[in-house]
């Protein structure tokens, strides 16, 4: 009896876990964050990997790899403006692969700056608002 | 004294007229079969909100522009011997693991379409080739301005289209539709208005609407509509 008890504890747990499973760069973070890690999901997961770390299911047809978010040292180089710019007008308006879209008919200038604050949070910047 | 009488009237009426409303999914003009068949899954008319969590909640993909979409014959054939369209299932996202050198998919996860008789899936298909959305001008897609070879260099290199679509079996991304057999499943006409503007169809989809010129449409178009037809 006992025994079911535990199982059915531990059922319970996972269900609970799968229900809130998110991305470790999201969880117990703010809403804003929470959201833009779901956008993050939806639109550049393909390419930039589940966790953020350049590895998408994509890359595989890839000739240039996508950038690795979780890189500190190289993310800290790029200005913020910057990554708005790509993100809005695509890759080659910032001199990078055109195989990075403009996303521009997808997210809204808020959704994109909030992704630009994002992407600073997910490398670990230091620069977040 | 009257307006407390006619606010009740008027709630009353809204409330009659939103349990009128077909359910989500079910499209107005779809068959009695089709609805029944196909509404769990697919929208069958046109999501009146569409929002993020559509496609993150949605079990298919969305039919309710079938009639601009597919060829009925593939449609025929498909449906009784159903094959993996999307590598990725309905929302790639949620089959992908991390992994090295990159993250994959778990295929085994990827939902399976069941299987119609011939019967059926003639009259399925009749149905869903009534649904249209207004969105497919005819005559969009001119066959006789296509150069194929600038349209393969288009598709694997200058516009990075591979990055998510195949174009051949096991080439190409994961994360669209593959399209080694889309020339004879889609309609061209189809295939160069939902490349132009993905989100006129799916306000949220993750294809994003590249700046195409009109040549450029027409060759990748070109190119894609002419996959899978040696097989034939």
């Amino acid at each position: 009896m006992l025994r079911h008890g535990f199982a059915a504890l531990g059922l319970a747990a996972l269900c609970v876990g799968i229900a809130f499973h998110q991305p470790a760069t999201a969880a117990g973070e703010s809403p804003k964050i929470q959201a833009t890690a779901h956008l993050y999901d939806t639109y550049c997961a393909q390419c930039h990997g589940v966790q953020r770390n350049g590895k998408g299911v994509n890359t595989v047809g890839l000739s240039v790899q996508p950038r690795d978010h979780s890189d500190t040292v190289a993310m800290s180089s790029l200005p913020r403006d910057q990554m708005i710019k790509a993100i809005t007008e695509g890759g080659a308006s910032v001199n990078k692969s055109a195989l990075m879209p403009s996303w521009s008919a997808v997210l809204t200038r808020e959704q994109i700056e909030d992704m630009a604050d994002y992407l600073l949070f997910v490398c670990k910047c230091g620069q977040a608002k | 004294m009257k307006a407390p009488v006619l606010i009740a009237a008027c709630a009353g009426l809204t409330v009659l007229a939103l349990a009128a409303l077909p359910a989500a999914g079910e499209a107005q003009g779809a068959s009695p079969e089709l609805t029944t068949q196909c509404a769990s899954c697919h929208a069958l008319a046109k999501p009146e909100n569409a929002t993020l969590e559509h496609l993150w909640t949605r079990k298919g993909p969305d039919l309710w522009y079938a009639g601009d979409k597919f060829n009925r014959d593939w449609l025929v054939g498909w449906l009784q011997n159903p094959t993996t369209i999307r590598p990725g299932g309905v929302l790639w996202f949620k089959h992908a693991k991390p992994g090295e050198p990159r993250d994959t998919i778990d295929a085994a996860a990827v939902e399976k379409h069941p299987k119609v008789d011939a019967a059926a899936a003639g009259r399925l298909a009749d149905a869903l080739l009534q649904l249209k959305s207004g969105l497919v001008p005819e005559g969009g897609f001119k066959p006789e301005a296509v150069n194929m070879t600038m349209g393969k260099l288009a598709f694997s290199k200058l516009r990075g289209c591979v990055a998510c679509h195949q174009d051949a079996a096991g080439q190409g991304g994961l994360s669209g539709p593959e399209l080694y057999d889309a020339g004879q499943r889609l309609r061209p006409d189809y295939v160069i208005a939902y490349t132009k503007n993905p989100q006129q169809f799916d306000p949220h989809v993750w294809m994003p609407t590249l700046t195409l010129s009109e040549p450029d449409l027409q060759r990748l178009t070109g190119y894609i509509v002419s996959l899978g037809k040696e097989n034939k």
